[in-house]
């Protein structure tokens, strides 16, 4: 009975460690069918569309209004040792190294590792999969390798729109609401914002983007039978893909930014 | 021919196949019968290699299927699933021409078109239907498509998942003929699972009934009246007195 809590630590531990283990798997196997033939380019581009440019009014939102948002609480946190000014150049760096790919990677994660899981999860329940595998066709280069690419691919290119967005909304509410000159605005922006700033984001989109899609198409293809199976796949593909975004993004700021 | 030799499969301790022994011979259709959870679809999904048995082998036409290269061997099989698995996101046409558009048998995209038109006209359907997505189907159409894609490569096997399930009688009886006229036409070996007895005697040259893990009673379809094995007897009549245990 006294030791039941630590049983309990214990058994979470090891789900967790195997949970790991089972992922890394399916990372290998997914990269091992990427890198041979056949491949599903039609898949692939279509993958490209319902990922990226079907993401973008999401991404675009949140990036705006972040942004907007940001250039409020920097003029207000500024005002108080009158340091207004840094409003430009703190939004730009803050959209493009932080809440750029962040705030992306957390809409894609919401937005695709849950229709990817609940597709793919369907697709087994209903024997798709089996479907797929007695055509002579391999799940895994037909449904994971080009969603994964595809996302990998297409995450930084909407983080870098979101940052441009990010940084107009941080410009609007700048320029209209906190009094600033509009061409000082953007040279100040353009001034500190250095090419670092913005790749080390796209980099970091990058990684979500191949977290999130793996993760959706790993919770889809181990989904179980029924509704319920299903809707606890795509659950957990997106509660995964949203912790495993903010570590991530902990690990490569300590790697980008540190030391 | 499907040689099936002690196949044994378990799910954790749910001991599905107990050692099951089953001979299909080329170009006949083998109906295989027995209650729901006895693992006829697992015996289905071994020969496929959707399922890896635990024990035994399984050769067809004396090669082991389990070291056969995958994409080879499965270009000879064609399936027709219970609910039909059609691709939802891919129009009728595409499904049925699914493995003409892709790998080793792929065709410009016309041909590939034109041959799933033809299938569909084989299984009753209009070249109209070609282009509407599986979710625009009824039922029996649903089935009708499965079964022109598993018809569309000109497999060597056929395998039938309950080919009748969940279809009004009618539309059953529709489905049972063309599956038994398209084996015929084709010459191709099948391997039906079902409990649907009208399906058995319109579909079957040979039966075999899989029972507790094991094939209890296999022989002609003709002889499956008088077979004296009293599983079989009791299943065929659809009493509930009998070895076959019916939970009430």
């Amino acid at each position: 009975m006294v030791l039941d809590p630590i049983a309990g630590i214990g058994r979470s531990t090891l789900a967790l460690l195997s949970g790991i283990g089972r992922v890394g798997l399916f990372f290998l196997a997914t990269l091992a069918a990427a890198l041979r033939p056949p491949f599903y380019f039609r898949e692939f581009g279509h993958a490209l569309m319902t990922i990226g440019y079907n993401s973008l009014p999401v991404v675009g939102l949140t990036a705006l209004f972040t942004g907007a948002a940001l250039a409020l609480q920097i003029y207000a946190g500024g005002s108080r040792f009158n340091a207004e000014e840094v409003v430009p150049s703190i939004v730009a760096i803050g959209m493009a190294r932080e809440l750029g790919p962040v705030l992306g990677g957390l809409m894609v994660a919401a937005r695709v590792a849950s229709s990817i899981a609940a597709e793919i999860g369907t697709m087994k329940v209903t024997e798709q999969i089996d479907a797929l595998v007695t055509l002579s066709t391999d799940p895994m280069r037909y449904l994971t390798v080009p969603r994964v690419l595809a996302a990998t691919i297409s995450v930084p290119i909407l983080v870098a729109v979101g940052d441009s967005i990010g940084i107009f909304g941080g410009y609007l509410v700048g320029t209209g609401r906190l009094g600033f000159n509009p061409a000082a605005y953007l040279k100040n922006t353009a001034d500190f914002l250095e090419v670092w700033d913005v790749t080390s984001g796209l980099i970091k989109g990058a990684v979500f983007g191949f977290l999130v899609a793996l993760v959706g198409c790993y919770f889809g293809m181990n989904s179980g039978r029924g509704a319920q199976g299903v809707g606890r796949a795509t659950k957990s593909a997106v509660v995964s893909a949203s912790v495993l975004i903010l570590a991530a993004n902990y690990l490569l700021t300590e790697l980008f930014f540190t030391g | 021919m499907i040689d099936l030799r002690d196949v044994h499969k378990a799910f954790g301790a749910n001991r599905v196949l107990r050692g099951v022994n089953l001979t299909v011979p080329k170009g006949e259709s083998m109906v295989i019968i027995g209650g729901s959870g006895t693992g006829k679809s697992v015996l289905l999904k071994c020969v496929l290699g959707l399922v890896r048995p635990d024990r035994g082998n399984i050769l067809i036409e004396g090669q082991d299927a389990a070291r056969a290269e995958r994409e080879a061997f499965l270009a000879r099989f064609g399936m027709l699933f219970q609910g039909a698995a059609l691709f939802d996101s891919l129009s009728v046409w595409q499904n049925v021409a699914f493995r003409l558009l892709r790998g080793h048998k792929k065709r410009p995209r016309p041909e590939a078109r034109e041959i799933a038109i033809e299938k569909l006209r084989r299984v009753g359907l209009k070249p109209e239907v070609a282009d509407l997505f599986p979710a625009e189907l009824s039922g029996g159409m649903q089935k009708r498509v499965g079964l022109a894609r598993a018809i569309a490569a000109d497999p060597e096997i056929i395998f039938f998942d309950e080919p009748t399930t969940g279809l009004d009688p009618i539309m059953a009886g529709v489905i049972n003929e063309l599956i038994r006229e398209i084996v015929v036409e084709m010459g191709a070996t099948a391997m039906t699972i079902t409990h649907d007895m009208t399906s058995v005697r319109a579909i079957a040259d040979d039966v075999a009934m899989l029972h507790d893990g094991v094939i209890k009673w296999a022989g002609p379809v003709a002889e499956m009246d008088d077979s004296g094995d009293p599983y079989l007897d009791q299943f065929i009549h659809g009493r509930a007195e009998g070895p076959i245990e019916a939970v009430r």
